[in-house]
């Protein structure tokens, strides 16, 4: 099989390696990692042909472009040698076509002089077409790859452009020219990626239990899914009226942004509702029924800091009295059901089980979950006998990260026997929020850090990390003096 | 919100979740609109097995729209046959266009694979996924709660005393 390279974008490292898998499940094609590392954006893949490469990377959005693979080196004498052992043959094809040649340095530059000379040391391939920078047939690229301050890089390959990425989706549906976004809206980005892993695609039933003004909703139509999503305030969906934007004046609402994008076909439409009380249907779970109908289901449930995390239910014991009024003012228009805060371990399985309920075989699960960075015992990765955790992603803060977390629903067969009995599991018991929230209330005890001897005992290279001066600004300029002064 | 989405809702009520009488839940006062959007015969097919067909039958006359067929159609019926497919020299015959180009490869063509919607398709677009519910109330069969849809949004949080 020809070997592909994947010009990767080199951020939020940890979801790369999930997208390109879940990129080759949703365009079918068998797709084997050959090199990849968490240092370099450069890797490299097995594919059938290029018509599945350019499937693939169609929509990518951790990637810039896929190149076929010409030759590879840790030295210019063993990558030339390499382009001629495996495509001296390929020469000939594009002796008259209007080409491209171009450098792309990893963590280095080239002067205008030097991209030269490397250029020119590729003339033996003997290309006399017209050298056009716009457009051209065939584009052909050197890629260097070099460890942080090297002088020279440490890898190189040549790589023959076929296509690029999906990543100007990002551009698209940029948070900032969104008409109507909260203050939890997912970044762009990130909701594109996590629709990816979630495997959403055309023909495909989306679900978003925590919808806000619908970003991820958005993001799954964009893939060409057939979405609906719920949240408990009601206010976010239809919109208050108004908008914070300058220059914006009418009713902004979830349908509003799906009309920005185009999308409003996809959009089946949104309920106000309560997780722990979905309206949804909960298919049986025995092995007669008719199963789930959910193709995936995508969320960011609230992590109880900016957005609070509550459930229907009053935070004490409603007596006579007070159920009487309920039950008396409910009909009225204004009337407001209670709600309590609720303990974020358990919503996250209620998640787990509202999604073997209702999702397909193999259809996927993706959610979001915040966790310390320096704690002692790490927040857990739910669990549930019949999903099967896929990936998990990292995306770091300073004191704290959150995690992309993404299951698969089993087939019915592989069901463990008699998860149907799963213990009944004790949470968090209170009626705050603090007492409900671990996370919540680490977060704003400001993350209390370890003391500095203990954090030096566990992490004795953190040392060296903290003197080194600022990295930024590494360039050609300051590489040249340094060889300079070493001459 | 679209039709389709009452295929997946019932009572919010844990207690009534087991009732068969909660699914599907019956409109009332309904103020309909019809919005137009792109037929997606993927996504029809695709949904069509999930589809609770007797269900969804009864919201379609409770509403006044357009019977439902008395048996689920199937994947086959969305879609027209390719005109490769059985009888070519009929369509040969009726369309004096194609007289002009006979030796027309139309085997490559069909790897594209560009089905036509049949009309079955596009009346269960029609309702399923072209006509909305703006205003009006969802009413549970089983304990007869009800809950209002609002500007297109209903609304499924339970009172107090409910939960």
């Amino acid at each position: 099989m020809p070997k592909y390279l994947v010009r990767l974008v080199h951020m939020h490292e940890s979801f790369r390696r999930a997208e390109l898998h879940a990129l080759a499940e949703v365009a079918g094609v068998e797709m084997e990692i050959l090199k990849y590392d968490e240092d370099s954006p450069f890797c490299i893949i097995h594919l059938p042909s290029e018509a599945a490469a350019r499937s693939l990377i169609s929509r990518s959005i951790l990637s810039q472009g896929i190149h076929e693979l010409w030759g590879e080196g840790s030295t210019y004498d063993s990558l030339h040698t390499s382009v001629r052992d495996q495509t001296g043959s390929k020469w000939s094809q594009f002796e008259h076509t209007p080409f491209r040649f171009t450098i792309d340095s990893f963590r280095g530059t080239r002067s205008p002089a030097e991209q030269n000379n490397i250029i020119e040391s590729f003339s033996y391939m003997g290309f006399d077409g017209p050298i056009r920078m716009k457009d051209p047939e065939a584009s052909f690229r050197v890629f260097e790859d070099y460890d942080f301050k090297a002088s020279e890089p440490k890898y190189l390959y040549l790589g023959r452009f076929i296509a690029a990425s999906g990543r100007h989706a990002k551009t698209t549906f940029d948070l900032k020219k969104r008409h109507y976004i909260s203050t939890t809206s997912m970044d762009a980005e990130l909701a594109l990626i996590t629709a990816n892993i979630a495997l959403a695609a055309p023909a495909k039933l989306f679900y978003d239990p925590f919808m806000g003004t619908g970003g991820f909703p958005i993001a799954c139509a964009h893939f060409g899914a057939v979405v609906c999503g719920s949240d408990i305030d009601g206010r976010s969906i239809r919109g208050t009226g108004g908008s914070a934007r300058k220059g914006q004046t009418g009713k902004m609402d979830v349908m509003g942004n799906f009309t920005q994008y185009g999308l409003e076909a996809s959009y089946l439409g949104a309920f106000v509702s309560d997780l722990t009380n979905t309206p949804l249907r909960i298919p049986a779970l025995d092995r007669s029924s008719r199963g789930g109908y959910l193709d995936g289901i995508i969320c960011d449930p609230p992590y109880g800091i900016r957005e609070g995390l509550k459930v229907l239910g009053s935070r004490e014991k409603l007596g006579e009295t007070e159920l009487a009024t309920h039950e008396d003012r409910f009909k009225q228009p204004n009337y407001i059901p209670p709600k309590k805060p609720y303990s974020f371990t358990a919503i996250l399985d209620d998640i787990l089980s509202f999604a073997v309920s209702t999702l397909v075989e193999n259809g996927r699960l993706s959610m979001w979950m915040p966790t310390a960075n320096d704690e002692d015992i790490e927040l857990i990765v739910p669990t549930h006998p019949c999903l099967e955790i896929v990936s998990i992603c990292v995306q770091p803060f300073n004191k704290w990260s959150r995690r992309l977390l993404t299951y698969r629903r089993l087939a019915e067969a592989d069901m463990p026997q008699g998860f149907l009995d799963v213990a009944v599991k004790e949470y968090e018991k209170g009626v705050k929020a603090d007492d409900l929230n671990d996370f919540r209330r680490k977060y704003f005890e400001g993350f209390k850090e370890f003391k500095e001897s203990e954090r030096l005992r566990l992490d004795p290279g953190g040392v060296e990390q903290m003197q080194m001066p600022d990295s930024k600004g590494v360039s050609g300029r300051w590489r040249g003096k340094e060889r300079e002064k070493e001459k | 919100m679209k039709l389709l989405t009452l295929n997946f809702l019932t009572c919010a009520i844990k207690t009534c979740k087991s009732s068969p009488a909660s699914f599907p839940l019956h409109p009332r006062d309904a103020e309909l609109e019809v919005v137009e959007a792109d037929l997606n015969l993927a996504f029809l097919k695709n949904i069509l097995p999930r589809l609770m067909w007797d269900e969804l039958r009864v919201i379609a006359s409770e509403l006044g729209l357009p019977a439902l067929p008395e048996t689920p159609p199937s994947k086959a019926d969305l879609s027209i046959p390719s005109p490769t497919a059985p009888a070519p020299a009929t369509t040969l015959q009726l369309d004096p266009e194609a007289i002009d180009a006979p030796e027309n490869p139309p085997v490559v063509e069909s790897d594209v694979e560009e089905e036509t919607p049949s009309q079955t398709a596009v009346d269960l677009h029609r309702i399923l996924l072209e006509t909305c519910i703006t205003e009006g109330k969802l009413v549970c069969g089983n304990c007869g709660h009800e809950y209002a849809v609002k500007e297109g949004v209903a609304n499924f949080l339970l009172p107090g005393h409910l939960v």
